[in-house]
């Protein structure tokens, strides 16, 4: 039984390896890459344009929409790094109606990275926002005793993270599989349509959160004193009484 | 083994350029296009509201033109109605006042030839009467008409009485000139004789007589003097004969001018 298509190895040179992972990966990279770059090569400005053009535009700003309804408030500036998780996850799904596809998210290692990287975009655009001493400070609020606890909820969140994606898009193909192995014609297609839906579902949880996890990091952690402090003065007024 | 590390570090290397690549050919123009078009649209959309701002202006303006205009018109035609009817107005009085003029012109030449047409016949009556009368003396008495004027005036020379008398004598005593006596015929030299002797004789003044023709009188014979003068005309009998010739025209005309007029005439109330 293959879990991951790590397991799918095409070249090998000591470490160095090129496995289908890594492959599939390039392949989508090369289409997503090269189709934006087929579509935005000549733009329209003016209320006429293509329905390729319309439908990035679509697409982009429903990610800016959406960034932005989680509480960022330039999105923009979140925007590549959000939109290219979103896109790269709903299409390595969304390939999986081609036959001998295997989506690069249902290898561990691509779902550990893509959440290395959200784990390491956190804190950098936490400390971009914040400042280096403001984003740090955030880890001991309320006090420094919950230092470790913070530290352990970012871990095993971004844990949480790759092994939700993982699972998910491990699962799908490993029921199709069975399936195709048990009632061949019907059932797998009714789950490769049911895979599509919990692959796009998946890109958009994993997506989303990361967004929160950002927005968390940048925006709410600096608000929050304030309302506390608010609410504390009030208190004591009403002590005072 | 689920987690290959080198694989782990690929992927991540792959999802990081993946990011620069959609960046660099997704993001950027889809967005920049985005911008582009809002700004354009914003533009047309301003540049819009200015036509409509400055279309708006114009029709205020042009309609405030327009009613000033009509303003204008209507002045300028109350002005123009108002000159033509004082045109008018100076034009009939100019015409009326012609003619008044006109018809007291054409009176006045009217009255001029009346007159000098009184004037010709009373001369040319006078003329028919001396010639009439100077016929029948000479037929029926055998004596002329020139004999018989001075008769009658020497005869009422003499007549002359009293205040009358002195007065004329007085006054053809203080007039310088010698005495004048004016016939319309010439005299014959034993007429005009007699008539010196006459007038010295009776009025005892010893003056000289110059006797003159005036064919243009109407009197026969006058001895004139310092606003004294004796006469004997024939002014009376055409007088005379003058009112005799109106009446008889005023006879004949009065009654069809009566007619005429009568049925216009209200009744008088008695």
């Amino acid at each position: 039984m293959r879990l991951s298509p790590d397991e799918i190895i095409f070249w090998q040179q000591g470490f160095i390896k090129l496995n289908a992972t890594i492959v599939f990966t390039w392949a989508l990279m090369f289409v997503l890459a090269g189709g934006a770059k087929l579509i935005t090569r000549n733009l329209a400005t003016g209320l006429e344009r293509s329905r390729w053009q319309n439908l990035l535009e679509v697409v982009v700003t429903g990610i800016e929409k959406q960034i932005e309804e989680v509480g960022l408030k330039h999105p923009r500036k979140f925007l590549p790094f959000l939109g290219t998780l979103f896109l790269f996850v709903a299409s390595a799904s969304l390939c999986t109606v081609i036959p001998g596809y295997e989506p690069p998210t249902g290898s561990l290692s691509t779902t550990a990275a893509l959440a290395l990287c959200v784990f390491v975009a956190v804190p950098l655009f936490g400390i971009e926002e914040q400042g280096l001493g403001g984003y740090f400070k955030s880890y001991m609020e309320p006090t420094i005793f919950m230092l470790p606890f913070n530290i352990i909820s970012e871990i095993s969140r971004t844990l949480a993270l790759a092994v939700r994606l993982f699972g998910n898009m491990m699962s799908g193909g490993m029921i199709i599989a069975i399936l195709l192995s048990i009632t061949p014609f019907l059932f797998p297609l009714v789950m490769t349509a049911l895979g599509l839906l919990t692959g796009m579902v998946q890109a958009y949880i994993f997506s989303i959160l990361a967004t929160v996890y950002i927005a968390a990091a940048a925006h709410v952690r600096k608000e929050k004193p304030e309302g506390i402090t608010n609410h504390e003065t009030m208190n004591d007024d009403s002590k005072r009484r | 083994m689920l987690i290959d590390w080198f694989t782990i570090t690929a992927q991540a290397l792959n999802f990081l350029i993946l990011v620069w690549l959609l960046k660099r050919f997704l993001y950027k123009p889809i967005l920049h296009a985005l911008d582009a078009r809002e700004k354009r649209i914003a533009t047309e959309l301003a540049d819009a509201d200015t036509k409509k701002a400055d279309a708006q202006k114009e029709r205020d303006e042009f309609q405030h033109k327009n009613e000033e205009f009509a303003h204008q018109r209507a002045a300028l035609l109350n002005k123009a109605t108002a000159e033509a009817e004082a045109e008018r107005q100076r034009l009939l009085d100019e015409a009326r006042q012609a003619a008044v003029t006109l018809r007291a012109k054409q009176q006045e030449s009217l009255r001029d030839e009346q007159r000098s047409l009184h004037q010709a016949l009373s001369r040319r009556t006078s003329q028919e009467v001396f010639a009439i009368a100077r016929k029948a003396l000479n037929d029926l008495a055998d004596t002329s008409l020139e004999e018989r004027m001075v008769d009658v005036f020497m005869r009422r020379l003499r007549a002359l009485k009293g205040k009358e008398k002195e007065a004329l004598v007085s006054a053809l005593k203080a007039s310088p000139d010698p005495l004048i006596v004016r016939t319309t015929f010439g005299l014959s030299p034993a007429l005009a004789t007699a008539t010196e002797e006459a007038i010295k004789e009776t009025l005892g003044l010893e003056m000289q007589v110059r006797f003159e023709t005036a064919p243009g009188l109407i009197s026969g014979i006058e001895l004139a003097a310092n606003g004294k003068k004796v006469a004997w005309s024939i002014a009376e009998y055409l007088n005379s004969l003058e009112q005799g010739v109106a009446e008889l025209l005023k006879d004949k005309n009065s009654p069809a001018a009566a007619e005429a007029l009568s049925p216009e005439e209200p009744q008088p109330v008695p």
